[in-house]
């Protein structure tokens, strides 16, 4: 096996995204900029990848800034960390989790995800030809739940 | 000239986005269409459909007809010396490959490749592959710290006898404007052979390849008002008529036998199989549609507005500038503070302006500015100064959300 490194399972624990405090802020947001605004704010809220876990061996391709993902899946459960050096995409990255973090594989491989960004307003923001590689680590989740 | 009849030809132009009118700053990616370049190409379709260079019957001979006229227009446009000289291709990369290739029989080990710095890698990694083939060696040129060609050390290069130097006209990511005539005049002297990258010229520039000099001059139709799919390799002939196909098969032949195959001669010897016809046609509408510009006029316009873009930029604080020198061409390069330019790209689509934000296809020159990327606005004949200010007031509120 590869010697890729892999954060504590206690670090993926860690990570608590509470959809229920998170989706309205979206729902209710009145412009674009409250949306992106609320995007930055959810991504401030993730925690920051230690630069040891920073490797290209957990890079999501697809995406014109760097982001990172490792899963863990503990007692049936899927848990996600993340991170990227653009603002937006780690805010975006943060709703991906907001709805997968912590969740079973059916719970996973059942969620509308294009549907989901549409209800919040950011229709668009998912598609394959967006550089913002939301779609490449949408697929990617779900290949780790898979 | 009435500009905001010129303007009305872009169809495209002319849509909103979420409410906000399109602010197109993206024309070095690409430029917008006008009328009559669709227009040609449906006429095309839809009236003289049918493959070239086999005329049997009148349709194919109208469709041969246009394509070759368009040879002729083009030669006239770059100022060839004659018609074969102008080779049909999809694009500058395939010419650029199509070169590279072509004289792989010419290079051995050891000889020395030299390319621009700035260059998009379309200009890179085709000599690469030339290099691996035959054990050449690349080098860059050097940049200095206004991002322009450093002649000292393009002369202390020369001194080493490099068979080829590759040359940007213009570089796709800054807009740094080469003094290619003076250094392919250099380079002649050393020995080598020359390719100048014109795709982000040919639309602002007027090119003469006569008195530039240069062995290959390269661009692509979707960058000067035509259609994608379509290029040009122009060639001295003589160096021209040396390079081996990349692509063979049909078209490029005089006579097939399974014991001996005869290459055709110039220009169709480079262009195997059914070409692009209706991109070539429309790349005629395109040049047409120029020529019928004052170029002069035009080229004053657009260095005024690049002028004003540079200079509201720097007023608007907390951006850099990279190498946004006085006479650059076309386009601007940018980073807002720290923030990460595709934040910055992503906030300004959501008030429909379009620019390019990512490593713009130059990867050693963003190493060379210690970057991963920026963002770059580039400009058309059909920018006008309020699409610069509707850009500089949505950088405004990125800038007031990200900072």
């Amino acid at each position: 096996m590869s010697q890729v490194p892999q954060p504590t399972t206690e670090s993926f624990l860690a990570l608590e995204l509470n959809s229920s405090d998170i989706l309205p802020l979206f729902e209710n947001a009145n412009n674009w900029q409250e949306r992106y605004r609320q995007i930055m704010l959810l991504g401030k809220t993730l925690p920051k990848l230690d630069e040891a876990y920073r490797v290209e061996s957990a890079q999501v391709r697809g995406c014109e800034s760097n982001a990172w993902l490792y899963h863990s899946a503990i007692e049936g459960k899927h848990y996600f960390i993340a991170d990227s050096d653009a603002r937006i995409v780690k805010g975006l990255i943060g709703l991906l989790l907001t709805a997968c973090h912590g969740k079973t594989s059916a719970e996973i491989a059942g969620f509308d995800i294009e549907g989901y960004f549409d209800m919040l307003g950011l229709t668009g923001q998912l598609s394959p030809s967006r550089t913002n590689g939301l779609f490449a680590l949408a697929k990617a989740i779900k290949a780790f739940a898979a | 000239m009435d500009f905001s009849q010129l303007r009305a030809q872009f169809p495209t132009l002319e849509q909103t986005l979420a409410g906000y009118p399109l602010c197109y700053l993206d024309t070095a990616a690409t430029s917008q269409k006008p009328k009559q370049v669709i227009a040609a190409m449906t006429r095309y379709y839809e009236t003289d459909n049918a493959n070239v260079h086999r005329a049997a019957h009148q349709l194919s001979s109208r469709a041969t007809s246009q394509y070759e006229a368009v040879r002729d227009s083009l030669t006239y446009f770059i100022h060839a010396k004659q018609r074969e000289e102008i080779i049909f291709t999809h694009g500058t990369t395939e010419s650029i490959n199509m070169v590279a290739h072509g004289l792989t029989g010419q290079i051995k080990a050891g000889d020395l490749i030299l390319i621009d710095t700035a260059a998009h890698h379309a200009n890179i990694v085709p000599w690469q592959e030339l290099a691996k083939r035959t054990g050449a060696i690349i080098k860059p040129i050097p940049l200095t710290e206004e991002c322009r060609l450093d002649e000292a050390a393009f002369d202390a290069l020369l001194l080493e006898k490099p068979a080829i130097v590759a040359l940007s006209h213009v570089s796709n990511a800054l807009g740094t404007l080469n003094p290619v005539s003076d250094l392919v005049a250099r380079a002649k002297r050393a020995g080598a052979l020359t390719l100048v990258d014109g795709a982000q010229a040919i639309a602002h520039l007027e090119v003469n390849v006569q008195a530039l000099d240069c062995d290959f001059y390269v661009f692509s139709a979707h960058k000067m008002y035509g259609p994608t799919g379509v290029g040009v390799l122009y060639g001295r002939f003589d160096i021209l008529d040396t390079l081996a196909p990349l692509i063979t098969g049909g078209e490029m032949i005089k006579t097939v036998s399974f014991e001996a195959t005869q290459f055709n001669l110039l220009p169709n010897r480079l262009e195997a199989g059914t070409p692009p016809i209706a991109e070539v046609i429309g790349l005629g509408a395109a040049i047409d549609f120029i020529n019928a510009l004052p170029r002069a006029d035009i080229a004053k316009q657009e260095a005024e507005l690049l002028h004003y873009l540079q200079t509201q930029l720097k007023q608007l604080g907390d951006i850099t500038l990279y190498g946004a020198n006085d006479n650059n061409i076309g386009a601007v390069a940018f980073n807002l503070a720290d923030e990460h330019h595709q934040d910055v790209g992503i906030l300004l689509d959501q008030q429909g302006i379009a620019v390019r934000c990512g490593h713009h296809c130059a990867m050693p020159l963003m190493q060379s500015l210690g970057i991963k990327g920026c963002c770059r606005a580039s400009l058309g004949i059909y920018s006008s100064k309020e699409d610069i200010d509707r850009f500089i007031d949505a950088l405004k509120s990125v800038k007031d959300m990200l900072l």
